[in-house]
């Protein structure tokens, strides 16, 4: 009676004291893979989670009116795979006057990497009226603080140059339909490239602030200030060559995926 | 109810400008006009053939594939059943279906405890299907899941499903192959006790929620991993900043709140992944303008078997003007709680009891947790009886406690969470047996050589956005949306079982596991891998393991384990509750124990069905 007594008391002790931990930790987790995998009946998986899916979007389908003629744009990517490896396509292009420029078109491997970022390598390819320029490519794409998507790619072309792109944009949520986004992207090159209006430096940019209206979340109709130009060396290319060096357009267009 | 279900279609149809309201106006009206001429010509039956006739019956040539939530007069041993597609129109939304008997939910089965039944289940789709017996003990190879028990339903075959009920309650059955469930492929399940039941009624209604959407589950999903908030028309906006910064007290303090959001790239309005934009909730089969009732006599007892049998979503159900008595959770008796709301997590059930006294009409309101739509039903002396619907709740907003964050506010103690790991050093020994250890609870007092499999706070990485750095016990805890909102609301540590448990050894393992996700990648899963990239979870034939739920999430997520009970630690000592489905709160800690009784493979996963079928998945063996 008394040994019992005082193992209650003890007990009561141990349950007060909360700190003491004596129990075999084993730090492992009881669900860790296996070297040899299940057996499942019929070779059935009870979880289908390596699906793969295909997705594409237009960020930018646009008409950018000037007094002088209308410019149509389009700018987006359609990638195919599962959460760790992906396919990934992207262009834009610009046409002007009848005249296609800024044709830019990568195809590129993507790799997940963390919670928000993925690695990409691939060829980007200058395809439009100008002369046709190949580079690889190798980048950083995803979602940075602050739900900025960002990416970030850097160029090495078939005859030893080197350049880089940088763009982002951030949604900004005026009503749950109605949505602001101010998007840039900057344009880098180590030497310049008069065929293609590419300047050494800072070379060019095109950036936008969109309102769009998302009528069903994968057609949003919208109004935009948009602005494209030439900068520094670039900006005296275009000059040299009586082109227009930069301008404010007023534009509208479709933000659509699938 | 004309105005009521013509606000409902202007509301949906506003969200996806594709339905023609004139058509679900149409059925609107058509259901109306039938409801009250049936309630006319069949008030002198006698009460059974008037509540079978009910809504669920087919009229004016407009056949509604819905369930009267009547259960059948007698318990059966045999049933045969039978899966095929059937083409049902519901709120405007048309959907080939699955389904079991051609209606949705199928029939409700009825059966007696310990009787060995057979269950025929023929498949006539052109796919495999299977039918799992949720929250019921069978063997192995009879629990219906494909790859795990047996080799699924192959088209044009015939199943038979055998196995002895050593249990009695309300339970559910639903189709473990690919989508079907969330389609349509599911029912209720009673079984009548064997003993006298102590929570017999007057009447007796199964009250099935889930939604109906014509979106095939495919194309949800694929929405998801595109745009996690695809479905979410709820966030804060500009527009709402005002609101935010009057309840904030300042703007600063609002902006704030904010900036600590974007910052994890979270969004704190992120309660349910798929919502009202899509779904149309409903009971019994009944989109809440068709207005499922069921009739009582006042000062008669009505039981009501509440079963979430939802893919997504979360119900908070109330009855305004009548208090209810919870007796059942589960499929088992419980200690009866009065309340006035409870929330039932997908997969779950609940049995109360109501006694109207007033000869009115109340309604059954079974708000998404969300807030953006909910199931409505009514109780009434006559058919044609309609009571007013309560407004909604604002939707809950998630806080830092979601984040793992720990609490701050006095209401919530740490001190049950650390009680589980922090006994189990104590040496007993033999003189434990003469103690008089009754009011303590036993599950705490781990034996010496208990082996805790901790494998320690999950990675960041691509699976996992999250890690819970002061996750807390939140059994009792109303729930995210549910607090302060002048109700008496369950809770988890309410659960009193009417019995001591079954197994009264103290755990020999603790198995602890996170609940981890990726929602901007829409990947979900435990300790921050996916079922694809994960091993099996080994018991030994009748061992004795804790397992400890950390929810690194912010979401909640109701995890089943098959084939054997999950014994919620929530204070009551040997009376803890038995469940075959727990929710975890989001930022939360939380343990179980269950007896590894049954051998073979099982599954182990997260209800909500998106969730389960992107990683949120285990299997089980126990050999």
């Amino acid at each position: 009676m008394k040994h019992a007594l005082s193992l209650a008391v003890l007990s009561a002790l141990a349950v007060s004291a909360g700190t003491a931990r004596a129990a075999q930790t084993v730090y492992r987790a009881a669900d860790a893979p296996e070297a040899t995998p299940v057996v499942y009946i019929g070779n059935i998986k009870p979880a289908m989670d390596q699906g793969t899916w295909l997705h594409g979007i237009f960020n930018q389908l646009e008409g950018r009116y000037a007094p002088g003629g209308t410019d149509f744009r389009w700018d987006g990517e359609a990638w195919f795979g599962g959460d760790y490896n992906k396919i990934w396509l992207k262009s834009e292009g610009t046409l002007e006057k009848g005249r296609l420029s800024d044709g830019d078109h990568e195809l590129l491997y993507t790799r997940s990497i963390s919670s928000y970022w993925n690695l990409q390598g691939g060829v980007r390819m200058d395809l439009d009226d100008g002369p046709t320029r190949t580079w690889g490519a190798f980048g950083i794409e995803g979602l940075a603080l602050y739900e900025f998507e960002f990416e970030a790619t850097a160029y090495v072309s078939d005859r030893g140059r080197f350049a880089a792109r940088v763009e982002g944009s951030y949604d900004f949520l005026l009503t749950n339909r109605l949505i602001l986004q101010p998007q840039a992207e900057f344009n880098f090159y180590t030497k310049s490239d008069t065929g293609r209006q590419a300047g050494a430096g800072l070379s060019d940019v095109d950036a936008g602030l969109r309102l769009r209206y998302e009528l069903w979340r994968k057609f949003a109709p919208y109004v935009a200030v948009t602005y494209s130009g030439y900068l520094t060396q670039a900006r005296r290319i275009a000059r040299d060559q009586h082109d227009d060096t930069g301008s404010v357009r007023f534009s509208l267009g479709v933000r659509s995926w699938f | 109810m004309g105005i009521q279900g013509l606000t409902f279609c202007h509301f949906r149809g506003f969200i996806l400008m594709t339905f023609p309201s004139r058509f679900r106006d149409g059925l609107t009206r058509r259901r109306f006009v039938t409801g009250i001429g049936a309630g006319g010509l069949l008030a002198a039956l006698p009460r059974t053939s008037q509540a079978l006739s009910s809504k669920a019956a087919p009229s004016g040539g407009s056949p509604l594939r819905a369930s009267s939530g009547i259960i059948p007069p007698h318990p059966s041993e045999r049933w045969d059943l039978k899966v095929g597609h059937t083409r049902i129109s519901l709120d405007g939304k048309t959907m080939h279906a699955p389904t079991v008997g051609g209606t949705v939910p199928g029939p409700i089965l009825r059966f007696k405890q310990g009787d060995t039944v057979s269950i025929n289940v023929t498949n006539t789709l052109d796919e495999p299907t299977s039918i799992h017996w949720h929250g019921i003990r069978t063997p192995a190879n009879m629990d219906g899941v494909p790859g795990l028990s047996f080799g699924g339903i192959a088209p044009g075959e015939t199943f038979t499903y055998r196995f002895k009920l050593h249990q009695s309650g309300t339970y559910w059955y639903h189709s473990h192959s690919g989508m079907q469930e969330a389609m349509g492929l599911y029912g209720a399940m009673v079984i009548d006790p064997r003993r006298p039941d102590p929570n017999a009624c007057d009447r007796d209604y199964v009250i099935f929620l889930a939604e109906w959407t014509d979106v095939m589950p495919h194309d949800i999903v694929s929405n998801l991993k595109m745009q996690d908030d695809y479905y979410v028309f709820r966030q804060r906006t500009a527009a709402s900043f005002p609101k935010e910064a009057r309840e904030a007290g300042s703007a600063g303090a609002a902006l704030a709140d904010r900036l600590a959001w974007s910052k994890m790239r979270m969004a704190a309005t992120d309660i349910a992944d798929v919502s009202g934009a899509i779904y149309t909730y409903t009971l019994n089969g009944h989109a809440p303008d068709m207005n499922w009732s069921g009739l009582f006599k006042p000062g008669e007892k009505v039981r009501l078997r509440f079963i979430n049998g939802s893919t997504m979503t979360f119900f908070d159900i109330r009855i305004p003007g009548l208090e209810m008595l919870v007796v059942q959770a589960d499929g088992n008796d419980i200690e009866p709680v009065p309340v006035d709301e409870f929330r039932i997590g997908v997969a779950e059930t609940y049995d109360v009891i109501v006694q109207p006294t007033d000869e009115r009409a109340y309604a059954i309101f079974a708000q998404s947790e969300d807030r953006t739509g909910y199931a409505r039903g009514t109780l009434a002396p006559r058919e044609d009886m309609i009571a007013p619907l309560p407004p909604m709740d604002p939707r809950p907003v998630r806080t830092m406690v979601d984040m793992g964050m720990g609490n701050m506010k006095p209401g919530e103690s740490m001190k049950d969470m650390d009680m589980s790991g922090d006994i189990s050093g104590m040496k007993m020994d033999g003189d434990m047996a003469g103690m008089d250890m009754k009011g303590m609870d036993m599950s705490h007092m781990a034996m010496p050589k208990m082996e805790v499999d901790d494998p320690g706070p999950p990675p960041i990485n691509v699976e996992n956005q999250m890690r819970a750095m002061m996750p807390i016990d939140r059994t009792g805890s109303l729930g995210d949306g549910l607090e302060n909102n002048g109700r008496r609301v369950l809770n988890y540590k309410q659960l009193r079982a009417t019995r001591p448990g079954a197994d009264l050894r103290p755990p020999t393992r603790e198995i602890i596991l996170h609940l981890t996700g990726n929602m901007d990648r829409y990947i979900w899963g435990f300790n921050g891998r996916k079922f694809s990239e994960s091993g099996p979870i080994r018991l030994k034939l009748g061992e004795r393991v804790r397992f400890t739920l950390i929810n690194d999430t912010m979401m909640e997520h109701p995890i089943h384990l098959h084939g054997l009970w999950s014994e919620l630690e929530n204070g009551q000592g040997d009376y803890r509750p038995y469940k075959h489905t727990i929710i975890s709160q989001p930022g939360s800690k939380l343990s179980y124990l269950v007896t590894a009784d049954t051998p073979g493979m099982w599954a182990y996963h997260c209800h909500l069905m998106y969730h389960m079928d992107l990683g949120m998945f285990r299997t089980v063996i126990v050999a």
